[in-house]
């Protein structure tokens, strides 16, 4: 597997006004009873770009992916999601989008009930009924292949380490092909080295496969390592957003402090 | 691209509460505020099941694991539960009937009872706890560690796949389970008169059965496919509306025994009467 500098390299940052944007939200607000979590959060990111979104525990950031997938409705503001506004979808109409996203969970949200090759092969069973069980096998050996999953097949989630479950998680988030992949949290919990691995393989994974990405994360180091561009949000509003070297050279003293801290 | 500085505010860094989107459940709207809310969400579950249930694709192979899970599984609790009640109905009857010196009418007093009410009923109940807890529990644990949330972002509706397959079998499941309920309360409650009285089983069958009609026992045995519908429903939407981590899936798995049960009871009280007006 090539490290995390050799694919940094090759990296390339694509320019903002020359592809037309994969993910849009405009003045997303959203509240939970009389807490307010979201406070006119704007974003865009385009085709093949990663999107890294900062901030302190609570402001909203995974409640921002949720809404992103349709797991939440925003209570003013709009999502839209390669050219489809999610408000007013049907379930149907929504189904169609999400099979166009692949979404890692914090903490994989792996079935478990199923194996890993079954977990895997859960989006491809529902959604590519035609294909025949040797080309789906194939398929979940590819994808777990591609995660370095070789031979997990018959393990059960709870069997395997936090690490492969989110590698396990990817693979399935990648089973149908997603022209956008929202990861939340994809370094939380793991030891310094899983994470590296974690982020070697997004890095990796995005290289190939040319996604909009946006990865909601804590870690400064996985964020920098990934993404092209890092938004930091506090108190629900992005605060602000550019290169990690633009960031840097910001005054605001929140994001000296947590730049600092982090 | 340069940086783009969205605004100034520099506040301290301080610990936030996490936000989680149970935080809107802080805002309890009190006891009869959630009794509404209780019922009106469950009229736009029932309404989302209906939807996805009888839309394509049917989700057959998760029909025939749960046909297997709430019948097979249950049917050895049932037959117990009716096995007992058959014994206790017996021996309970039968001290009754003696001082009106009525023993003869004894295999008739069992076979009615047990078919038309005492059969159902337990088996009602003994599903309801089995089945329901069980229900309420899996979809909650899966509700609180997202794998639900994981369906739909794969685009799978989780009200086909998880809750109308679940209710499908409990409704196609009950009416089976109390046959076996019947039999097995039948056979014990002759077993316990043979005890004090030897009689066989074909004349305690001729007896019991005698001057019967189907319109006696059809309609008993399938109002617990309305029992399974009642099973199903609370337990699926117990466990997909779950918040709040371990404490919330026990307290989804007990809701759901207790609801279910309770209005298994409240539902037989109905039943019966219609069944009285419509099968005089």
């Amino acid at each position: 597997m090539a490290t995390v500098n050799d694919l940094t390299m090759h990296h390339q940052y694509p320019k903002q006004g020359d592809s037309e944007a994969a993910v849009s939200v405009v003045d997303l607000h959203k509240s939970f009873g009389r807490q307010k979590v979201l406070n006119g959060v704007s974003l865009r990111v385009a085709r093949g770009e990663t999107l890294a979104v900062l901030g302190r525990s609570g402001t909203g950031k995974s409640v921002m992916l949720r809404i992103m997938v349709g797991l939440e409705v925003p209570d003013e503001g709009s999502v839209c999601i390669l050219g489809h506004g999610l408000a007013g979808l049907s379930l149907d109409q929504l189904g169609e989008v999400r099979k166009r996203m692949g979404f890692l969970f914090q903490h994989a949200a792996l079935y478990d009930s199923l194996t890993i090759a079954e977990n895997v092969a859960f989006p491809l069973v529902h959604h590519r009924r035609d294909m025949s069980k040797s080309d789906r096998s194939d398929r979940v050996n590819q994808l777990l292949a591609e995660v370095g999953l070789e031979g997990a097949n018959d393990k059960m989630p709870s069997n395997i380490s936090g690490g492969m479950q989110k590698r396990a998680g990817l693979a399935r988030a990648l089973a149908l092909n997603p022209e956008i992949l929202l990861l939340d949290e994809p370094t939380a919990g793991l030891d310094p080295i899983s994470s590296r691995e974690i982020d070697e393989l997004v890095l990796k994974l995005q290289r190939e496969h040319q996604m909009a990405s946006i990865v909601v994360t804590h870690d400064l180091h996985s964020a920098r390592t990934i993404a092209n561009r890092l938004a930091l949000l506090d108190k629900g509003s992005v605060v602000v957003e550019g290169s990690f070297e633009e960031l840097q050279e910001s005054n605001i003293a929140f994001v000296k402090e947590f730049l600092k801290l982090a | 691209m340069g940086l783009i500085p969205v605004t100034t505010t520099t506040p301290p860094l301080l610990e936030q509460a996490p936000i989680s989107p149970d935080a809107d459940r802080d805002s309890t709207p009190g006891l009869i505020g959630n009794f509404f809310e209780w019922f009106g969400e469950l009229g736009i579950f029932s309404w989302k099941v209906l939807k996805a249930g009888i839309t394509l694709p049917f989700e057959g192979r998760e029909l025939i694991r749960q046909l297997d899970d709430v019948g097979s599984k249950s049917l050895p609790l049932v037959a117990l539960a009716g096995g007992a009640v058959g014994a206790v109905m017996s021996m309970e009857v039968r001290f009754s009937m003696a001082r009106f010196g009525a023993t003869s009418l004894l295999p008739s007093a069992i076979v009615y009872s047990v078919i038309q009410e005492m059969g159902p009923i337990i088996t009602g109940l003994v599903v309801s706890g089995r089945v329901g807890a069980g229900i309420g529990a899996e979809l909650a644990s899966m509700k609180v560690t997202e794998q639900i949330d994981a369906m739909e972002t794969s685009a799978v509706n989780p009200y086909r796949l998880l809750a109308a397959t679940r209710i499908v079998a409990c409704i196609l499941m009950l009416p089976l389970l109390t046959v076996a309920a019947d039999a097995c309360g039948i056979v014990t409650g002759w077993i316990t008169q043979t005890l004090s009285q030897p009689i066989s089983f074909q004349q305690f069958i001729n007896a019991g059965f005698s001057g019967a009609a189907l319109r006696y026992f059809l309609p008993p045995t399938f109002k617990t496919a309305v029992f399974g519908l009642i099973i199903g429903l609370i337990a699926c939407y117990q466990g997909m509306r779950t918040r709040g981590g371990a404490e919330g899936v026990g307290r989804s798995a007990t809701n759901s025994v207790v609801i279910s049960s309770l209005f298994v009871i409240l539902a037989d009280v109905v039943l019966v009467k219609l069944i009285l007006v419509l099968f005089p």
